[in-house]
């Protein structure tokens, strides 16, 4: 029973959005849920919700039947006692507290469902549930109809590993954390004593129980750090690890040497605030950046997982042996390669080739896995599927190309490397001139050097700058997967666009017609072809007439008001219903096909003349023009690479203003289109055509909207449509480079003035204590006040 | 002052206690999740669910 509803309330009641006067919901996707919760007396969620608009609720309707699979519980749940089964989901369209609350009270409510717990950040639910009282498929189609589908998140075992290393660290930290504060607290009573005076006896307690605490930091914490330098003697290549770690070994011996002497400086207490600070920045780092990879691999999760036989039967797609027969509904996937053995429709491939126009395809003809089916049910008899299908293959290329990317060494690794080098010579210098002026003090001025100018804030001026520059992009709508991709980013490049869904809507449009267009629209109404779709969006009081009958592959004919009239493609409309095409509308018709644009005619098959046309074709997005000139501006190069028509990419190239456009262009000739680049390379796009380019390119983008491929090869993702974002990545990422190169110039200065302090012998472990910190604090207000990504109006 | 002999031990055996805690709350994955419990504990209890 569904509640009342203010008519008068412009707004869907479910989602809020705002839908035509006289209904109560937006869509079929609403109103499910709608009713759904109000049956089960969840309208509870209403309340907590609040009024704020949400995206429309989408359901797929789907039987979820492939959960129950054992070869799907093998893959993604885990037994954790006997009758206790755990699995982890990746859900849609999940927001806000209410979101939480409904869909662990659903589960919960569930016969058979020992826990559910939902995770907001990663919208992921961990559900433990007893197989023998209830299917995980009954539990998939709850979650479903409620607006949430779900799907497997990645492979249990991926996912343990990656826990376990996430809890390792923040151990580490918490044993550095402890220990920092206990050896401070000590070295606090040890200063004390400098000033006040201490008995021998209480400053050798102090120093032994300071080597105590110090030593699960320097033996368990500090691990990290002695195998990246170690890597690093290895690979011959200096890095930031080996200073610290020659700084930590030679301070905790001389800190060893001085504590059995009982006598001198101990150094402990900076050692363990310099490896709680660093590891500190690295787990902020990590944290941010993993939620950008989590997010595109739960995304990547989402692809065509199920193929529907004959039968009606739901299998896992990579599973469908070849001649298996397989139904595929209009707007479903084509789940395998296949050839069509039953029914016609028109498929729309621009997920392989880039070419928007829908293309009929008929009995005998080949379908490749991965592309749309538009109109109508068809049958296929399976060819090859998975690995083996030509989407199969394309996606293996991308990641070949992936590999093949050339390194970069991040422009902070760099300074650091030139800095750690000149900190061990410095160092060798002052030991060894020391040793001449003042041999008993020569190894505590070294060791105070080497502290000192433990590149502390310059470790953490990098890591901060970026693990802040990532969070705010993914505020911002915009997913980074790593640090180095800003820098990448940041360089003027060469930046190809790919033309359907990145320039363009991705969807056909009504963009000119002439002539008496009325009975066409009527006629568009009784068709799902995605053209004639676009001529009824464009006139959407129109009615379709009821005797409305349908040529495939060609149009649509109908009375209305007495008058036959036809609706289709000029080969339909001339040749097949043989009417007449005359002087402007003939003009208008060549100019079109000339420019790359769909013609759709309109006849009055009585006169058996053309009466009417559309041109119809992919509109470019509002904001492309735009941000094309905002990106020449700051000193990129567009181009556009598309496999589409040659003539409709010029066309598109002049509405944007690129002038260099290339049509007719392979996934295979893209990727060497980008490997053939000599300078820095940028790849836009959104389709799995484009993956294997955005992959190999120095920064591949995955626009808005973009399949599951594009998304798992691309460097950096958008969360919102249009170009404009695009624009927002580029300028951001220029201002994140000039907060590290700030945050490296604030700490580099510190360490400067406190180097040559200590190689002059003129600072104490006190003016260390102080400095150090410092110089850290510095970095941190530096890096987490900058406003680098913004959202452009 | 010799009351230091006792408590320096008793300090350190402190920390080690609430470092203890600490990796029993990490292992137990309660730190898993750093999001979803401030939205969680805004949301009461409606009474009993129906199985108790």
């Amino acid at each position: 029973m569904v509640a009342v509803h203010p008519i008068s309330d412009p707004r869907c009641a479910h989602c809020h959005n705002e839908v035509p006067s006289g209904s109560v919901f937006c869509c079929a996707g609403c109103a499910t849920v709608y009713e759904v919760l109000k049956a089960k007396g969840l309208g509870r969620y209403y309340d907590l919700r609040g009024d704020i608009p949400i995206s429309p609720a989408k359901t797929t309707q789907r039987d979820y039947l492939d959960f129950d699979d054992t070869a799907f519980r093998d893959k993604y749940t885990l037994p954790r006692a006997p009758g206790r089964q755990h699995v982890d989901l990746y859900l849609e369209g999940v927001h806000c507290a209410a979101c939480l609350w409904l869909v662990e009270k659903v589960l919960k409510d569930e016969p058979g469902v020992i826990d559910a717990r939902l995770d907001l950040g990663k919208s992921t639910v961990a559900i433990d549930w007893d197989p023998a009282r209830t299917e995980l498929s009954t539990l998939g189609r709850d979650l479903d109809r409620l607006g949430y589908p779900p799907y497997p998140a990645a492979s249990t075992d991926r996912r343990a590993a990656r826990k376990r290393e996430d809890r390792k660290l923040l151990v580490r930290i918490a044993v550095a954390g402890a220990c920092f504060g206990n050896a401070m607290l000590m070295a606090l009573a040890l200063y004390g004593g400098l000033f006040a005076g201490i008995e021998a006896e209480f400053s050798q307690l102090f120093r032994w129980g300071s080597l105590l605490v110090a030593i699960p930091t320097l033996l368990y914490s500090a691990t990290p750090f002695y195998r990246g330098a170690i890597g690093s003697i290895r690979a011959r290549v200096p890095h930031m690890d080996l200073p610290i770690a020659v700084g930590l070994t030679l301070g905790s011996l001389a800190g060893l040497v001085n504590t059995v002497r009982g006598d001198g400086e101990i150094y402990f207490d900076s050692l363990t605030a310099l490896v709680f600070l660093l590891l500190s920045g690295r787990w902020l780092q990590a944290k941010e950046q993993r939620r950008a990879t989590d997010a595109a691999e739960l995304l990547y999760s989402l692809a065509p997982a199920t193929a529907r036989l004959a039968d009606g039967r739901e299998v896992p797609a990579e599973n469908v042996q070849p001649g298996t027969l397989l139904e595929v509904r209009p707007s479903e996937v084509i789940p395998a390669d296949g050839v069509i053995t039953q029914g016609a429709s028109s498929l729309d491939l621009s997920i392989l080739t880039g070419e928007s126009r829908p293309v009929e395809v008929e009995l005998g003809a080949s379908v490749s896995a991965g592309t749309l089916n538009l109109t109508h049910a068809i049958i296929i008899r399976a060819e090859k599927s998975g690995s083996s299908s030509r989407m199969g293959r394309l996606l293996a290329l991308v990641e070949e190309a992936a590999e093949h990317r050339a390194p970069i060494v991040l422009e902070a690794d760099k300074l650091a490397a030139r800095f750690v080098v000149r900190v061990l010579v410095l160092a060798a210098i002052t030991l060894v001139v020391w040793l001449f002026v003042d041999p008993a003090h020569a190894v505590d001025h070294t060791i105070a050097l080497l502290v000192v100018s433990c590149p502390c804030a310059l470790a953490l001026a990098t890591p901060l700058a970026v693990s802040a520059a990532i969070g705010q992009a993914a505020r911002a709508g915009i997913f980074i997967k790593g640090g180095d991709t800003l820098e990448r980013l940041a360089r003027p490049a060469e930046v190809w666009f790919d033309k359907t869904g990145t320039l363009t809507e991705g969807a056909q449009e009504v963009v000119d017609e002439r002539g008496e267009a009325l009975a066409g629209a009527a006629l568009a109404r009784a068709t799902q072809h995605p053209v004639s779709r676009a001529i009824a969006r464009k006139y959407p009081r129109a009615t379709a007439p009821s005797d409305a009958k349908q040529t495939l592959g060609g149009g649509v004919e109908g009375t209305i008001e007495g008058t036959r009239y036809a609706l289709g493609s000029p080969h339909f409309i001339l040749d097949t219903k043989g009417a007449r095409i005359e002087g402007a509308l003939d003009d208008a018709r060549q100019e079109w096909a000339r420019r790359g644009l769909t013609p759709v005619l309109v006849a009055d098959l009585d006169a058996r003349v053309v009466i009417g046309a559309f041109a119809v074709a992919d509109t470019t997005r509002p904001d492309a023009a735009a941000s094309i000139a905002r990106l020449r501006a700051l000193g990129y190069s567009p181009g556009i690479l598309s496999g589409d028509d040659p003539l409709v990419v010029a066309e598109i190239g002049r509405e944007v203003g690129i002038t260099r456009a290339r049509g007719g262009v392979s996934p295979e000739a893209k990727l060497a289109t980008i490997a053939a680049s000599r300078g820095p390379v940028i790849m836009i796009g959104d389709g799995a055509n484009d993956a294997a380019a955005l992959s190999r390119a120095d920064v591949g983008i995955a626009v808005f909207g973009g399949t599951e491929a594009s998304l798992g090869a691309a460097h950096v993702f958008l969360r919102r449509p249009g170009l404009a974002p695009v624009v927002d990545a580029f300028e951001g990422s220029r201002r994140a480079l000039r907060v590290i190169r700030r945050n490296m110039r604030l700490s580099l200065v510190y360490n400067l003035v406190g180097v040559t302090l200590a190689a002059l012998g003129l600072i104490g472990p006190l003016g260390a204590a102080i400095l150090m910190p410092l110089s850290s604090l510095t970095v941190v207000i530096s890096s987490y006040r900058s406003r680098m990504f913004r959202r452009s109006p | 002052m010799s009351v230091l002999y006792v408590l320096l031990p008793v300090a350190v055996l402190f920390a080690a206690g609430f470092v203890g805690a600490f990796v029993w709350a990490v292992s137990g994955g309660q730190l898993d999740d750093l999001e979803t419990p401030q939205h969680r504990v805004i949301l009461d209890d409606d009474g009993p669910s129906p199985r108790g």
